[in-house]
């Protein structure tokens, strides 16, 4: 599937970025990031201009790299101050370097035309910096199409079968959605409110609530990287006043970040940030451990699926209902920014 | 929910109990579908068709009122 450009995607959490090199490819251009000595992060194209030599399997040298193969040397902004054997340094000797913004401990990079980069438009996810959450995080690397990981996102009703025993109950998959598009924000809302649900161990354990519960899930989609969820667990009857704090509930804010690597593989960073048992060390154990073992039954879901699209005809035609509103709504709007723009078209 | 604050929002409802979704155009339009696809080609479609389509206030049929 395409790709929307000249828009802001996740490369890395903040922690992966460090002294060493790392090598991301975003909507297929290959990247290679590290830290200054100053701590600031750095994105450059991960060829050497010389002979494509990735530099990411160079090594730093101060705040430089210095290819592996010839020794062509880059600065931070991607030019190159020094070539081997000679004292002139070729006028196109440089390479691209990427607009690099990091927030909400989330190294964020802008692929497409740098003049049109503004910081201000990235979304945010405050609770993955804010010292009132607790955070586990992770990634995973999908063999599939960045759309399939949206589709999963957005229609919750799937935790119900694929998750069960870890998030997923009867009730996520027998509740009504509300879903809300915001044209002028490019945002997608789905909402789903269960009253009276069983609890499922995910939360259960991390929260120690006995017996059943009241569970809102509150999506929030910002085509095309960041996919909100928020998530508030509380007792079966018990709801936020209507003023002051809602200290009687559990709230979980957990993030996606949908980052496309290549056509057919893709990035799934996330992050569980709650507001309970913060400074419990086992709780953080639990709660890794259970989402990686949730994300990697949707990866085993969707490396599936991806297999089955690659091999079927031309123009396949799936049926949506009414849990796919939401995920029909984050297509829609995934086209517009790509440049087409059709509801429940075919991938 | 977080409330969006664009002027141009767009909602679509499940009601509960049925299995009729309720959409909402930002011009006040409502639509009764069974089933998402054509309900967003019409809510997407505005002021296409928008101006006469109503549903009553008064809750809404068991199923399906309106074709997509």
């Amino acid at each position: 599937m395409e790709f929307a450009r000249d828009q802001w995607y996740v490369a890395a959490h903040g922690g992966e970025v460090g002294r060493d090199l790392l090598a991301r490819t975003v909507l297929g251009e290959p990247l290679v990031l590290y830290r200054t000595g100053a701590g600031e992060a750095v994105a450059l194209a991960d060829r050497c201009v010389h002979r494509r030599f990735p530099l990411s399997q160079s090594r730093l040298d101060g705040d430089t790299i210095v290819c592996g193969y010839h020794g062509f040397t880059y600065d931070p902004t991607g030019s190159c101050v020094f070539v081997p054997g000679q004292q002139r340094i070729p006028r196109t000797a440089r390479v691209a370097a990427y607009p690099v913004v990091e927030q909400d401990s989330f190294v964020w990079v802008w692929i497409g035309d740098r003049g049109r980069a503004d910081p201000a438009t990235i979304p945010r996810a405050p609770w993955l910096a804010d010292p009132r959450y607790a955070v586990v995080r992770g990634m995973a690397p999908l063999d599939a199409r960045y759309g399939l990981l949206v589709d999963n996102l957005m229609d919750l009703s799937h935790e119900t079968y694929l998750h069960g025993g870890y998030i997923g109950t009867p009730e996520v998959a027998d509740t009504p959605i509300t879903t809300e598009v915001d044209e002028e924000r490019g945002v997608v809302h789905v909402s789903r409110h269960m009253d009276d649900a069983e609890c499922p161990p995910f939360y259960a354990r991390s929260t120690g609530i006995q017996g059943r519960i009241t569970r809102w899930q509150d999506i929030e989609y910002h085509p095309p990287c960041l996919y909100l969820l928020h998530s508030r667990i509380a007792p079966q009857g018990v709801y936020p006043p209507v003023q002051g704090e809602d200290s009687d509930a559990f709230h979980a804010e957990i993030v996606y970040a949908i980052t496309p690597s290549t056509a057919h593989t893709t990035y799934d960073f996330w992050a569980v940030a709650r507001d309970f048992a913060v400074d419990d060390e086992s709780v953080s154990a639990y709660l890794h451990q259970s989402n990686h073992t949730v994300v990697m039954q949707d990866v085993a879901a969707l490396n599936t699926l991806e297999r089955v699209i690659a091999a079927e005809p031309e123009r396949y035609q799936e049926l949506s209902i009414n849990i796919d509103t939401g995920g029909l709504a984050a297509r829609r709007l995934l086209a517009r920014l790509v440049g087409s723009g059709t509801v429940g078209a075919p991938r | 929910m977080t409330a969006p604050a664009g002027q141009r929002v767009y909602r679509v409802h499940w009601v509960p109990g049925t299995d009729v979704l309720r959409g909402t155009c930002h011009c006040g339009a409502e639509r009764l579908a069974d089933e998402p696809v054509a309900l967003w080609e019409w809510l997407l479609g505005h002021p296409r068709g928008h101006a006469t389509a109503t549903v009553p206030a008064s809750g809404p049929p068991a199923r399906l009122a309106v074709p997509a």
